[in-house]
């Protein structure tokens, strides 16, 4: 178990290497690291001073070396939007993004459950034929589809809903990081809309998924022992076979919440919705090199942390993964 | 050929198809998507990308059954003043294009490196499958949308415009290969150890014949299956990143990127831009992804990913 474990750290760490490098080839091939210092009107002697001075004509390994080290302590050098370090920009921008996702992981979880285990349990009713059908519909629209429709039919058309925005926000913890939109009226209303066209995406997965896993379920011997047993459907269906169902559904819902993040570029470029996503876009316009490659950086850590500790849990429940990565 | 053609006329396959009206639609329906997409120049009313064909005071008109409309342009025009249904038509192409020539180019990665994987085995295969493993830890779209921004930023906004469709062919061919390689592998991992392996081994035929010749033609079932979901996402992908501003310019619009170029105008009541192409879009995902999933059930490999 320790050497799995090593082992998986030891990639994590490779990887982040690997990932650092292409951030730091980007840094120096693309951007001009004194550009965002002292703005343009600089003569190429004072130029050629800085670049001493920064040590840009270092050979290319202790660059790189320098880079790592700063990017270790979380100094992944300083935005030219924003005039400001950009790991502090990301953090500003990350509660927006966290939110969102937050939001439509609810709604998912609260629609999907109950549609999901319906279709399972009456899989030839006209509803549930119906709802599998929206689902194959469902796949097959993009998010940002889903979200232009919503605001044409609920802001535009019908006037109900805010169509862009996060609305009035609550300083969390009064430091000015944490501008929460959960807590007023408006902020919530702002949230609906992105919320629901970003669990879209999700939303027919996660029926399709509970549906299958608990259809399964149902077959298995233990249900049919309840059944002789005399015990009533809804203790059967709810407490027997749903907890099994509940396991797998968990672990994927796990998983596929990294691709959520994926999404909600889209979905914040929809809503114009101030979180990480729309802030990388501002980035990949305005030529902001250095916030870019922070927010590679800064994505790629989360990943890659988040699926080495799934991987080392997993190990830990699951001798059988410790084995077959060995060889 | 006469009898490959009649083993094919009583096979379980174009039974099942006949049998199935969902399947046949779809495929149907693909064939004229196709076709439109095929013989846009010549059906298309006007050509869009000509701009002395735009007259500006053409812009947003609603479609013709609208009591603005023009019968000149059946399905209204853009923000440009191009008529709507050519633009369509036109970006219908580009986004077919693209979706084809993408899963090519993953086909082929994934092919090579999942072949390589699946028959040499030992480190090879670990380094290979470990490359896939790191990538496909990473969400498709997020690397797709990283590579495009990188690309945009090296070439430069205009050369990126220029070369966007080949540039995107190959940012969304590199970022889901790692989906070939591993079913190719799995299958591969399948067949190598079967009999007429040996066989071909103890004839004396040399690895990469053994490899293209005979166990490959053997995994096309599961490679079949996967590509046609494979395509859907390319198409999908292509208009994400197309509405994000980072794939086909609004001059040489695909489906995502008349949608882009919509979506300012709908505030202001101009539906049809976004709507349309919108519409159209899904449309076709739908349908490739609905004979994807009779495929899939027809010849029910056990590989998928569910």
């Amino acid at each position: 178990m320790f050497a799995f474990i090593l082992r998986r750290a030891l990639q994590a760490v490779l990887v982040m290497l690997v990932i650092g490098l292409i951030g730091f080839s980007i840094q120096s091939n693309i951007g001009d690291p004194i550009r965002p210092l002292v703005g343009e009107r600089v003569t190429p002697e004072e130029r050629a001073e800085m670049a001493e001075k920064l040590g840009l004509n270092d050979p290319f390994l202790v660059q790189y070396g320098r880079f790592i080290k700063n990017a270790a302590q979380g100094d992944l050098g300083i935005s030219f939007i924003y005039k400001k370090p950009c790991t502090e920009v990301i953090l500003k921008h990350a509660p927006a993004t966290l939110e969102l996702v937050f939001g439509a992981a609810l709604i998912i979880v609260f629609v999907s459950l109950p549609l999901g285990i319906y279709t399972a349990l009456k899989p030839r009713t006209i509803l549930s034929k119906c709802i599998m059908g929206f689902s194959t519909l469902g796949v097959s629209i993009p998010v940002f589809l889903t979200g232009i429709m919503l605001i044409y039919i609920f802001a535009v058309t019908l006037g109900w809903l805010p169509s862009y925005g996060r609305g009035e926000t609550v300083d969390l913890f009064g430091n000015g990081y944490w501008n929460s939109g959960m807590l007023t009226i408006d902020g919530i209303k702002h949230l609906i809309l992105p919320c629901l066209s970003l669990a879209s995406i999700m939303l027919p997965l996660y029926i399709r998924l509970i549906r299958s896993e608990m259809m399964e379920v149902l077959e298995t011997e233990y249900i049919k022992y309840s059944w002789a047993k005399g015990l009533s459907p809804m203790r059967i269906w709810l407490v027997h076979a749903f907890k099994n169902t509940l396991l797998p559904v968990i672990t994927v819902f796990g998983l596929q919440i990294g691709i959520m993040f994926a999404f909600t570029i889209l979905t914040e470029t929809v809503f114009q919705w101030q979180g990480m996503g729309f802030m990388f876009l501002e980035a990949v316009q305005r030529a902001d090199i250095a916030l870019l490659n922070a927010y590679l950086v800064v994505v790629a850590t989360v990943f890659v942390m988040v699926n080495t500790l799934v991987d080392i849990f997993y190990g830990l429940i699951n001798p059988t993964v410790r084995i077959t990565g060995t060889k | 050929m006469k009898q490959s053609l009649r083993k094919f006329k009583e096979s379980y396959f174009l039974y099942s198809f006949k049998r199935d009206k969902v399947a046949m639609a779809s495929f149907v329906a693909l064939v004229f998507f196709l076709l439109l997409a095929l013989t846009a120049p010549l059906i298309s009313p006007m050509n869009p990308y000509d701009a002395n064909n735009i007259d500006i005071m053409n812009s947003e008109i609603p479609p013709a059954w609208n009591d603005m409309g023009m019968d000149e342009f059946p399905l209204g025009t853009d923000n440009m003043g191009r008529d709507m249904l050519s633009t369509m038509l036109y970006g219908l192409r580009t986004s077919i294009i693209i979706g084809l020539g993408a899963v090519s180019l993953q086909a082929t990665i994934g092919i090579l490196m999942g072949l390589s994987a699946g028959y040499l085995g030992g480190r090879m295969d670990a380094l290979l499958m470990r490359i896939a493993d790191i990538q496909f830890s990473f969400p498709y779209l997020m690397v797709a949308i990283l590579i495009s921004a990188i690309f945009q930023l090296t070439f430069g906004i205009g050369r990126y415009e220029e070369l966007a469709v080949p540039l995107l062919i190959v940012i969304i061919g590199f970022a889901e290969w790692p989906m070939y390689a591993r079913t190719i592998r799995a299958s591969v991992m399948g067949e190598k150890r079967k009999e007429y392996v040996e066989a071909a081994k103890v004839i004396g035929l040399s690895r990469p014949v053994i490899m293209i010749r005979h166990v490959l033609p053997n995994s096309l079932t599961s490679l079949l299956v996967i590509s046609t979901i494979q395509v859907a996402n390319a198409v999908m992908s292509e208009a994400a990143l197309s509405f994000l501003g980072l794939g086909m310019p609004t001059t040489k619009p695909s489906l995502g990127s008349l949608i882009r170029s919509g979506f300012d105008y709908i505030f202001s009541g101009s539906w049809w831009i976004t709507i349309f192409p919108g519409i159209l879009l899904i449309l076709f995902v739908l349908v490739i992804n609905l004979l994807g999933d009779w495929l899939r059930d027809v010849l029910n490999p056990k590989l998928y990913k569910g």
